[in-house]
């Protein structure tokens, strides 16, 4: 079993310029519980998840790691330095959708690049526990390949692997299937799943409904920067009572029938 | 015509020898500088932003001669006396710097914001972050522009001659002065510089596609 996060947001609230981006968001988030943000594009679920391990700047509110306030000395106060906030994302893994590799690495230098500069490990020690990460996701024969040289899906997953080799406590996945060719999901969602069953701490946007379903022990559903509602996976997709959320799967069904 | 040659061959070499190096000296100087100024753009606070901007403008808006001639003439009345040779350098140094850190800035731009943001979200440094990805990422896709401009500036090294730098340009006036032989000697230093830069072109070439290998996606 890992060592994992609680995620506490409470009354966060973000805008651009005019735009109300996050209203009033609040969500619990307990150890090893994985949460699944659903809903239309442009509701505002890649901006929570980012808000998380402040890659996005939340105005006000706050969101709590382990009791830790994010980004902020205290709330409503001035930012963190950077140097403590670099210390709270080093326990806060991040994949993208669309990967991020650097593509002058291999993948073994992709996930041992952390471990050395963040770490502050030896490159060999590194190494071996890179090439462990890759093992774990099913890539122990392409650790000398180039990003280039390997498909959507692999890219993926030596994404994760960068991230969960430093770790985590907590891991954030914002669309991690939407830019895969459908045939390369099955893969990615296979390692989250594992991941899921050792008991991390996971917040997933998706629109996997499937993963969502079987996978995650709380969905949240957003629309326009609120958060409708948050509940289990069955009272969510299966019996939802909010109109919006169920215009949101019947639109989401028709796309999906042939 | 074998006199000729064999009195001015010579001086013609060494010209072209001495234009090689400012050129080489000055482009390394200018890249240097150029890089500096996109970093600390990228990096610091909006006053020096607008100063280094407002260097870029003055500079890139300015000829190289009157550059030249304020640095080595003008410059003696503050202070700053220099040897030709110093002097055509640190001119050629400042004149390409702002062309460098325009293609240096662009360069970085060109760096997907994604991946700056994933060495952010595993807790790497700023500067780990620069070194590691900003500057290997950026400084490929930098190149093709870098070597173009360095061909452009192996043609601004004639403008030295009028501080008396002994470079390619100087030996052919000299010869020409001597001689009245200007076609001869402007079709020598023509030679000398197409010679230089097809060198250079080809160099870059092979270095591009060398450093680009990996980074091509196989379809």
């Amino acid at each position: 079993m890992v060592r994992a996060s609680s995620v506490e947001i409470r009354k966060v609230n973000k805008f651009y310029g005019p735009f109300h981006a996050l209203k009033d968001i609040d969500m619990s988030i307990e150890p090893g519980k994985v949460t699944c943000l659903i809903g239309p594009s442009g509701s505002g679920k890649s901006t929570l998840l980012r808000c998380v391990n402040f890659l996005e700047e939340y105005n006000s509110g706050e969101i709590l790691i382990d009791g830790e306030l994010i980004g902020y000395e205290t709330a409503g106060g001035k930012k963190m330095s950077s140097r403590r906030l670099r210390e709270m994302r080093r326990t806060i893994g991040m994949v993208f959708q669309q990967f991020n590799l650097w593509p002058h690495m291999t993948a073994l230098q992709n996930v041992a690049e952390g471990l050395i500069r963040v770490r502050g490990m030896a490159r060999a020690e590194a190494e071996t526990r890179a090439a462990d990460a890759l093992e774990k996701v099913g890539l122990g024969d392409r650790m000398g390949n180039h990003p280039s040289r390997l498909s959507g899906g692999q890219q993926q997953r030596v994404a994760i692997a960068r991230a969960i080799a430093m770790e985590p406590r907590l891991m954030l996945f914002d669309e991690p299937t939407s830019a895969l060719d459908p045939e390369l999901v099955g893969e990615v969602l296979t390692v989250m799943k594992a991941l899921a069953a050792e008991g991390m701490t996971m917040v997933v946007v998706t629109h996997e409904m499937g993963f969502a379903a079987h996978v995650a022990d709380q969905v949240a559903f957003m629309e326009q920067g609120e958060l409708v509602a948050v509940d289990a996976p069955a009272n969510i997709l299966h019996h939802p009572e909010d109109p919006r959320i169920q215009s949101f799967l019947r639109t989401y069904h028709e796309r999906n029938s042939f | 015509m074998n006199d000729f040659l064999a009195h001015y061959g010579p001086f013609l070499l060494s010209g072209f020898g001495m234009t090689v190096l400012c050129w080489l000296l000055g482009t390394i100087g200018g890249m240097a500088l150029g890089l500096a100024i996109a970093l600390i753009q990228r990096h610091s606070i909006a006053p020096v932003r607008w100063v280094l901007r407002a260097y870029i403008e003055a500079i890139r808006g300015t000829p190289f001669l009157a550059q030249l001639f304020l640095l080595y003439y003008g410059g003696p009345m503050f202070g700053l006396r220099l040897d030709p040779v110093p002097a055509g350098l640190l001119g050629l140094s400042v004149y390409s710097s702002p062309y460098f850190a325009e293609i240096f800035r662009s360069a970085f731009g060109s760096v997907p914001v994604g991946q700056i943001e994933a060495a952010r979200a595993i807790g790497m440094s700023e500067f780990s972050i620069v070194r590691r990805i900003l500057l290997p990422l950026g400084l490929v896709s930098a190149l093709p522009a870098m070597v173009n401009f360095s061909i452009v500036l192996t043609k601004e090294t004639v403008i030295l001659s009028i501080v008396t730098v002994p470079e390619l340009m100087y030996q052919v006036q000299r010869m020409s002065a001597e001689t009245f032989r200007y076609v001869e000697a402007n079709l020598a230093l023509a030679l000398f510089f197409w010679g230089l830069v097809e060198l250079i072109s080809r160099l870059g070439r092979r270095f591009e596609t060398r450093i680009t290998k990996h980074l091509i996606e196989r379809t």
